[in-house]
C-alpha cells in the first residue's frame, strides 16, 4: 500500500496569494516525515495557520503542490481527505448539542463505522486522557476548558488518523492545564506514532514538543531545524528575537559544546622527556599534573606529582611513570552531557580531544563556574556574540559591574 | 335576558352556542396555523439560503420588513382584490405577516452558530449538507422556533380581522356582537377565546423553544 519511508506531507513551492496581491504565504517548501512533531511558529500574520490549513484543504493554495502520502491533495475529495486527518482548533469546537460520545465518534460515524466499534473506540480513547467513562454521556458545557480540549484531542484520533493538525490548541488555557495537555499530546504522539503539525506562537511550547521547528515570518519559511539546532544556530536576527536572548543564554548549557568553553594550550609534555624536565615544567606553570602527548599531539596519558615523587629515583623518562587510564571528553560533545560526569568524578580538569584523539585543551571546574555565572548574570563582554540584541546590553553590563 | 349581568350573559351565550363557538375557535386556529406553516415551509429555507449567501440577506429581509409595515386591514383588502372574499385571503395575509419573523429568526439563528463549531465540523470532514442538518439547524432550532412562536401569536390576531372578508373564525362572533344591540357578551364570547388561544400558543411554543435550546458551552 503506502510506502513507510515516503514523507507524509510535502509542500512543493506552495503559494497562497489573495486577490489584490495580498501574500499569505509564498514559496513554501517543506517535508514532513512520518512521526515528526512539526511546530509552525511565527508572529500573527506570518502565515503559519494558512500553511497548516492548506493540508486539509480548508484553504486552497493558489500555486504549487501539496502531497499527502505521496498523492496530490488537489486531486482528492476534500471531505474524504479531511476525514483522514485529525483537526484540533484553539476554541475546541466541540458540538455543544452532542454528548461527548457523539462528539468523539463523529468522524467514525461519518465513515459509517458500526455502533459497537464506535463505542469501543470512544471507551478506549477516553481512558487514554484519564477521564471517567461516565463522561461519555455528558455534554461539553459540563466540562472544564482543559477537559474539553482533552476531548478535542482524542476526537482527532478517533478514526485512526495518522496526521493530526493542531491550530494553537492550548492558547486559551491556563499555564498548568496547558502543561498537562502538552505532556498528554507529546505522550500520545510518541506512543501512537502519529505525525503532528502544530501551530503555535509560544516558543517554549515549540521547544518542548517539536522534533522539527519551522519558523515563519511574513509568509515565508525562515528556518527549519530541530529545537537543538535552532538554539545553536538561529539563522537570522528575527529567529534570535523570536527565541529571545534570555532563552538563548539559558539554553547555552544545553547547546554549548565542550570545545566552546575549554581552555586552549593545556600544559602537556611528550613521553620522551626526562622527569627532571617534567618537574621543571610543573613548577613553571604552577600545576601538579601534566598531560602526556606524543610528537603529533595525540593524547597518551598523564603524570601527576605523587607518582613523580615516588618514582623519581627509579625512573628517568616521562613514559615510565605515565598513567594511561585517562578520562577525557570529545571536543564536540555537548556540555550538558559532560558536565555531570565531570562533576561526579571529582576531577579538577578534563582533557578535551578532537575526532582524531589529538589534545585540544582542557575543561576545568573554574570554566564551569564561569558558565553558570554567565547563565545567571548574562553574557560576558569579552566573548560576546550577541550584538543582535543591543537593547539588552546596557542592562546586562550594569548588572555585571553592580 | 336583560336582567342578567354581562358575564352571566356571556356564560349563557357560551352554554347555548357552545358548539358554534368551538367550531369557530377551531376554524380560527386552523387559519392561523395554515398561514404560519406555509410561511415556515417557505421562510425557513429562504432563511437558510440567505445565511449561506449573506449578500442576499439585506434585500430579502428588507422586502419582508416592508410587508410587515403595511397595516393588516389594508393588506387584507388588497389581497381580497385578487383572491376575493373567503378564507384563502386570510391565509395568504397570515402567511405574508409570518414571513418576516420566520426568515429573520432563521437567518439570525444560523449566523449566530459559533463559527469555531462550523470550522471544526468542516475540518472533520462533514459535507455542506451534513453540516446543515447535523450542526447548524440543531443549534439554531430554538431561535427559529422563537420566530414561529412570534408569527403564530401575530397570526391569531390577524385572523380575527379576517372576519371582515368573510373567512369566519372567532372574529365572526366579535363582528356579530358589534352589530347587535347590547352585544357585549357576544363580543366577549369571541374576544376571550381569541386572547386565550394567543396566550396558550405562546406558552406552548415557548416551552418547545426552551426544550430545543442547545446546552451552551460554559466557556
Amino acid at each position: 500500500m503506502t510506502n513507510e519511508e515516503e514523507p507524509i506531507v510535502q509542500y512543493q513551492d506552495v503559494n497562497k496569494i489573495y486577490r489584490g496581491g495580498n501574500v499569505a504565504v509564498e514559496h513554501i517548501n517543506l517535508t514532513i516525515d512520518r512521526g515528526d512533531f512539526v511546530c509552525l511558529i511565527g508572529t500573527s500574520g506570518s502565515g503559519k495557520t494558512t500553511t497548516m490549513r492548506m493540508i486539509n484543504r480548508m484553504l486552497e493554495p493558489t500555486g504549487g503542490t501539496i502531497l499527502f502520502k505521496g498523492k496530490d491533495i488537489h486531486q482528492q475529495d476534500p471531505v474524504a481527505l479531511r476525514r483522514r486527518i485529525g483537526y484540533v482548533i484553539q476554541n475546541v469546537g466541540l458540538m455543544p448539542h452532542m454528548t461527548l460520545y457523539e462528539n468523539i465518534t463523529l468522524v467514525p460515524k461519518l465513515l459509517k463505522w458500526p455502533e459497537a466499534k464506535r463505542r469501543a473506540k470512544a471507551e478506549e480513547l477516553i481512558k487514554m486522557v484519564e477521564l471517567p467513562e461516565s463522561f461519555l454521556d455528558r455534554y461539553p458545557a459540563e466540562l472544564s476548558g482543559g477537559q474539553q480540549q482533552r476531548i478535542g484531542v482524542i476526537r482527532a484520533l478517533a478514526a485512526n488518523q495518522d496526521l493530526i493538525l493542531m491550530d494553537e490548541p492550548f492558547g486559551a488555557l491556563d499555564p498548568i492545564t496547558r502543561e498537562s495537555l502538552q505532556e498528554l499530546v507529546k505522550h500520545l504522539q510518541q506512543e501512537l506514532g502519529k505525525t503532528v503539525v502544530f501551530v503555535t506562537h509560544d516558543m517554549d511550547e515549540a521547544l518542548k514538543l517539536a522534533t522539527k521547528i519551522v519558523v515563519m515570518d511574513a509568509g515565508h519559511i525562515i528556518q527549519t531545524a530541530t529545537p537543538t539546532a535552532l538554539l545553536q544556530h538561529p539563522a537570522t536576527a528575527f529567529v534570535r528575537e523570536l527565541i529571545g536572548e534570555e532563552r538563548l543564554i539559558q539554553a547555552r548549557a544545553d547547546v554549548t559544546t565542550v570545545g566552546a568553553i575549554m581552555l586552549k594550550n593545556p600544559v602537556a609534555i611528550t613521553p620522551g622527556k626526562s622527569l627532571h624536565e617534567a618537574i621543571q615544567l610543573m613548577r613553571d606553570r604552577r600545576v601538579d599534573t601534566l598531560l602526556v602527548v606524543d610528537d603529533n599531539n595525540y593524547l597518551k596519558g598523564f603524570i601527576d606529582i605523587e607518582s613523580l615523587t615516588r618514582q623519581y629515583a627509579q625512573s628517568t623518562a616521562v613514559s615510565d611513570i605515565m598513567q594511561t587510564k585517562l578520562f577525557y571528553v570529545h571536543e564536540s560533545a555537548l556540555l550538558r552531557d559532560s558536565v555531570d560526569r565531570i562533576l561526579k568524578r571529582g576531577l579538577k580538569y578534563v582533557p578535551v580531544v578532537d575526532a582524531e584523539n589529538k589534545l585540544k585543551g582542557i575543561v576545568t571546574r573554574s570554566a564551569l563556574v564561569d558558565m553558570v555565572y554567565d547563565t545567571i548574570w548574562g553574557e560576558n563582554a569579552d566573548h560576546d556574540e550577541t550584538e543582535a540584541g543591543p537593547d539588552h546590553q546596557p542592562q546586562a553590563g550594569g548588572e555585571r559591574h553592580g | 335576558m336583560a336582567d342578567m349581568g354581562t358575564f352571566q350573559q356571556f356564560w349563557y351565550y357560551l352554554t347555548t352556542n357552545g358548539s358554534y363557538v368551538l367550531s369557530q375557535f377551531t376554524r380560527h386556529f386552523l387559519i392561523s396555523i395554515y398561514g404560519v406553516l406555509i410561511a415556515a415551509v417557505i421562510g425557513i429555507p429562504v432563511g437558510l439560503v440567505i445565511a449561506r449567501n449573506r449578500k442576499l440577506s439585506s434585500t430579502v429581509i428588507g422586502i419582508a420588513n416592508v410587508i410587515q409595515t403595511i397595516p393588516s386591514l389594508a393588506m387584507l383588502s388588497i389581497i381580497m382584490l385578487g383572491l376575493g372574499l373567503g378564507v384563502n385571503t386570510v391565509v395568504v395575509t397570515v402567511f405574508l405577516y409570518s414571513l418576516l419573523p420566520i426568515i429573520k429568526n432563521t437567518y439570525t439563528g444560523m449566523v449566530n452558530v459559533d463559527p469555531t463549531v462550523i470550522d471544526s465540523a468542516k475540518g472533520m470532514g462533514m459535507t455542506s449538507f451534513q453540516r446543515l442538518y447535523m450542526v447548524e439547524i440543531p443549534l439554531s432550532m430554538s431561535v427559529i422556533m422563537a420566530g414561529i412562536r412570534n408569527a403564530l401569536v401575530v397570526a391569531i390576531g390577524i385572523t380575527a380581522i379576517g372576519a371582515f372578508v368573510g373567512a369566519g373564525g372567532l372574529g365572526d362572533i366579535i363582528v356579530r356582537g358589534t352589530n347587535a344591540t347590547n352585544g357585549g357578551a357576544i363580543i366577549l364570547a369571541g374576544a376571550l377565546p381569541t386572547a386565550l388561544m394567543a396566550i396558550i400558543a405562546d406558552l406552548v411554543l415557548g416551552f418547545v423553544q426552551r426544550r430545543l435550546e442547545p446546552k451552551e458551552s460554559s466557556r
